[in-house]
């Protein structure tokens, strides 16, 4: 499993070959590989938890996530002196129940992450396939922008941008996408760059195939299943993103609920209420952690040969 | 390799020249600071002065022209908030960031280094477990939250370990361990899964059966060779690092360059903001540089081109 030949050593991303498959029959197969893998239903049985905790908010949460409650304010989860069942994880400074905050947060972390890699994955994918495709001076035009915001940290870039920019969700959206194209492009790009070189797009040119249609239906097809491993990867990189700007008030606004959100507030009663500030970035992490899982799951199963060296 | 060099290094220019583009355009968007620098009672003709003196009534071109020269001269303008140079306030943060990535960095070798030499030695095991937990836990936790539960644990808790602030050794403790742990993850892994690869290869069955001890075997012909990738990802960290800080020196109050930018961003101080972004890339660009020659160097089956 881990005896990959001395090129994989490299921390770039290795170029690989996949055909066309019978769609059904990868379906099956897929489905088998997962229940093999321990990791693999971990992660899936925790990203469709977290979904359907999203999308059903209003009927599984107890309470509603902004109703202000005087009398119960720092209320510690159940288990602990003065805590009771009926708000099990606690409440926080201004008596709002956190278990219904937390179910209620994970719409912003999944809308957040699931829209920034789409909004990502479609500028760097097409950037990608036209770098890898045309070459030349395109292609270095390219390069060198992929570049330049490979030089500005994700956190940097977000952070500046929405200085200037007014914050919101939709912002929010776009400039974390924005930070994420240059993965996609270099990805699509380098897998272009092998693939323009097979017969059957040799012979698609030969006979006469626009560009256009060589490279969205010969050679995007065939890069697609490491876009979506990729994407599945960087959700996780995004939600973590999401909340680290959230946390520092550069993203979603009160009072729209986001995990990060919580964690600022909860950090000013850090001495007294260790609840406010632990329960989101456990939600945080567990979340993480199941879309790594899945994305690890797929790319083992996608693209085998680079089991263990691309992170 | 000369012309490898010559070409990385012509490759500079336009990536700052990019990179000075997209915060000029930033700050084009952010439009003119004046009305949130004046007093709110300034009068209109207080407000045009003001917008003079300060090349706002300008249009776009000339703007941007007066940026690069100023740029050339190592000029970002002065700070709002401090009324001094932004690129001296920034170049003066610098040292307690680069301060605290040392610390991260030794702390994230001297976990992952051993961590993954041992988990590729004795892989399924308990510690290998241990280890491939770690390398995954540490990519799943946000960084700021790992600091927040530090000081939740170290410092309200046990308090053994200041909360926040520089002074003493142990105000660096706790920020260092927050990076570093981050690091550390993204390195075991790459030792383990490049230790496993190696001590697969034939020379070290080679050396094991002219009866070297194994713990020779492992460190003196598996480990040294495993070294290219390490150093190069630990480097690429190292960058990422300088990106990284940000919120973990403003949660420990860490007099760096990411408090200074998350102060600037929150004053909409501009100039700092500029001059932090210019600086940040510089270096990013600088190391990642280094990092693609040494890689090169160190390991001669990969051909300059």
């Amino acid at each position: 499993m881990e005896l990959n030949n001395q090129a994989e050593l490299s921390p770039y991303p290795v170029e690989s070959s996949r055909q066309k498959e019978n769609m059904s029959k990868k379906f099956l197969v897929l489905l088998k590989k997962l229940l093999t893998s321990k990791t693999g239903v971990v992660g899936l049985l925790i990203v469709l938890t977290v979904c359907l905790m999203a999308l059903l908010a209003p009927i599984i949460a107890p309470y509603d996530p902004n109703k202000i409650d005087t009398a119960n304010m720092l209320k510690p989860p159940f288990w602990l002196v003065n805590g009771d069942l009926s708000h099990i994880l606690g409440t926080d400074n201004l008596g709002r129940d956190i278990l219904s905050r937390l179910i209620y947060g994970s719409r912003i972390s999944i809308i957040v992450g699931i829209l920034s890699v789409v909004v990502g994955g479609l500028i760097g994918v097409v950037f990608g396939l036209i770098a890898g495709y045309y070459g030349g001076i395109v292609d270095s035009i390219i390069m060198r922008l992929v570049d330049s915001f490979l030089a500005i940290p994700t956190t940097l870039f977000c952070i500046v941008f929405l200085t200037v920019l007014n914050p919101g969700l939709f912002t929010l959206i776009f400039v974390i996408g924005i930070t994420n194209w240059v993965m996609y492009a270099s990805l699509v790009r380098s897998e272009t760059l092998s693939i323009k070189e097979r017969e059957y797009v040799k012979a698609a040119k030969t006979i006469g195939v626009s560009n256009f249609n060589i490279i969205f239906r010969h050679i995007l097809p065939n890069v697609f299943s490491s876009i979506i491993v990729i994407s599945t990867l960087s959700i996780a990189g995004t939600i973590i993103t999401e909340s680290s700007l959230s946390f520092l008030g550069l993203g979603i606004q009160p009072p729209a609920i986001s995990w990060g959100i919580m964690l600022s507030e909860g950090r000013e009663h850090l001495a007294t209420s260790w609840w406010l500030s632990t329960f989101p970035g456990v939600a945080i992490s567990i979340t993480v952690l199941g879309i790594i899982f899945l994305g690890e799951w797929l790319r083992d199963v996608l693209d085998p040969r680079s089991r263990g060296t691309k992170s | 390799m000369w012309k490898y060099l010559a070409k990385r290094l012509l490759q500079i220019p336009p990536v700052l020249f990019i990179v000075t583009i997209m915060i000029f355009v930033l700050v084009y968007i952010a439009g003119d600071p004046v009305a949130t620098m004046l007093p709110a009672d300034a009068s209109p003709e207080e407000i045009a002065q003001f917008r003079h003196a300060l090349g706002f009534d300008q249009p776009f071109y000339v703007q941007f022209g007066n940026y690069i020269l100023d740029l050339f001269r190592g000029d970002f303008g002065e700070s709002y908030q401090y009324g001094t140079s932004a690129l001296g306030l920034v170049l003066e943060r610098l040292p307690a960031t680069l301060e605290l990535a040392t610390a991260s960095m030794i702390i994230a070798i001297l976990i992952a280094i051993p961590l993954g030499i041992i988990s590729a030695v004795k892989p399924n095991t308990v510690i290998d477990f241990f280890a491939t937990s770690f390398s995954v836990l540490g990519k799943a936790i946000p960084n700021f939250w790992l600091g927040i539960m530090l000081i939740l644990v170290f410092s309200v808790t046990l308090k053994v370990l200041p909360v926040s602030g520089t002074g003493s050794y142990s105000h660096i403790v706790l920020p260092a361990i927050t990076l570093g742990t981050a690091m550390s993850a993204e390195i075991t892994r790459l030792v383990r899964s490049s230790m496993l690869e190696i001590l697969h290869q034939d020379y070290i069955r080679t050396a094991r059966s002219k009866g070297l001890k194994y713990s020779a075997v492992v460190i003196k012909h598996a480990f040294k060779n495993s070294l290219v990738p390490v150093i190069t990802i630990t480097f690429l960290q190292a960058a990422a690092l300088v990106g990284g800080s940000l919120i973990t020196e403003m949660i420990f109050a860490w007099p760096g360059l990411g408090q200074l930018i998350i102060q600037a961003v929150y004053a909409k101080d501009l100039p700092i903001i500029q001059a932090a972004v210019f600086v940040t890339a510089s270096m990013i660009i600088f190391i990642n540089i280094l990092t693609d020659i040494m890689y090169r160097v160190l390991d001669p089956r990969i051909k300059f081109n």
